[in-house]
């Protein structure tokens, strides 16, 4: 990524379309998490609307859940706010990997990508810009197909959840993590980043286990990024 | 303090937590506008963009199940065999899937 090469921040509709149909295998395992959400909200007593409108508004999994485990007759607004912000806060550093292809579009456009922008699309967007090709219709396009898939699956959790007989025994769970893991895995490779995601593991673990709750993503990323600021590649 | 979910509390909250994930989604690529992408700058978001994923996925590894654990380590090895992502996620939730049916 030594330099942005004009064509790969391309935002046709074609591209749209394109990305839109390399997510859809996963926007299918994405419907199975929507419906463990729908089928959670529901016991949880989120009406039906509430936790359609949710899924369309918020679409961020993990922070949902947690919003889950604050619910009651009423809601701490603030706990709820750090809670959902240090959940999401992941999203802050996407944003700002995806900045230097973003920033060739106009500011509505710019914005208006980042509002489907998760890790998955996000992941797919950035492999296709560190293998030279554009990215920003699998963020766009592809984040469409999975912020569908979530606000479908919530509404079948909703209604028909308690049809799936315990999803985690079919590893079904496992489904995101090991998404990232070959996105990890399929990236660039060579010691220097063997290093840096090593710098970036231990952080995370630490603060997994000694920082507030919710902050080992930002520190891991924080660690290897400030790491590879310091240890930098030769230029070309 | 509180806000009572029985009538439009629920909506408040969800438009509460609506609006502090889109600063999330905005907020990094608004403080990048102001960030001038030098070489240096370019090495720290490539660094930290494979280093959010390794992040995500640490704890995952240390405290997941056994099936968890083989889950991820299939994923790696049949990604960096054949290279191809569907087929690596496939074994891996087929690997976790064996693991937790004894």
């Amino acid at each position: 990524m030594s330099n942005v090469e004009p064509h790969l921040h391309e935002l046709k509709l074609t591209h749209i379309y394109d990305g839109f149909k390399q997510l859809i295998p996963l926007a299918l395992f994405v419907i199975v998490f929507g419906v463990a959400f729908g089928l959670a909200a529901a016991q949880t007593g989120l009406s039906d609307t509430s936790a359609v409108l949710m899924s369309t508004l918020v679409f961020a999994g993990a922070s949902q859940f947690a919003a889950l485990d604050l619910w009651g007759q009423q809601v701490p607004v603030v706990p709820l706010m750090i809670t959902v912000f240090a959940i999401n806060a992941r999203h802050l550093l996407m944003g700002a990997t995806l900045y230097p292809w973003l920033r060739e579009l106009p500011v509505a456009k710019r914005y208006g990508v980042m509002l489907v922008v998760s890790d998955a699309n996000w992941a797919m967007a950035m492999q296709a810009f560190s293998r030279g090709k554009p990215g920003l219709g699998l963020l766009f396009g592809g984040g469409i197909a999975l912020w569908v898939a979530w606000i479908l699956g919530s509404w079948l959790g909703l209604h028909f959840g308690s049809a799936i007989e315990d999803p985690v025994s079919f590893g079904l769970d496992m489904v995101m993590g090991c998404f990232l893991l070959a996105m990890v895995v399929g990236g660039k490779k060579n010691l220097r980043m063997f290093i840096i995601w090593t710098v970036a593991a231990c952080s995370s673990l630490l603060a997994y286990w000694y920082l507030p709750a919710n902050s080992h993503v930002v520190v891991g990323a924080l660690a290897g990024g400030i790491l590879g600021a310091l240890w930098m590649e030769k230029q070309q | 303090m509180n806000i009572d979910t029985a009538g439009y509390g629920t909506l408040i909250v969800i438009v509460i937590m609506a609006i502090v994930t889109l600063a999330t989604r905005w907020g990094g690529v608004f403080v990048m506008s102001f960030v001038p992408i030098n070489y240096r700058v370019q090495q720290f978001i490539t660094a930290m963009s494979g280093s959010v994923l390794v992040a995500v996925l640490a704890p995952l590894a240390v405290k997941g199940d056994n099936g968890a654990r083989l889950a991820l380590l299939t994923t790696a090895i049949v990604m960096l065999t054949l290279k191809k992502p569907l087929p690596a996620i496939a074994a891996g939730i087929l690997a976790a899937a064996l693991v937790r049916q004894f």
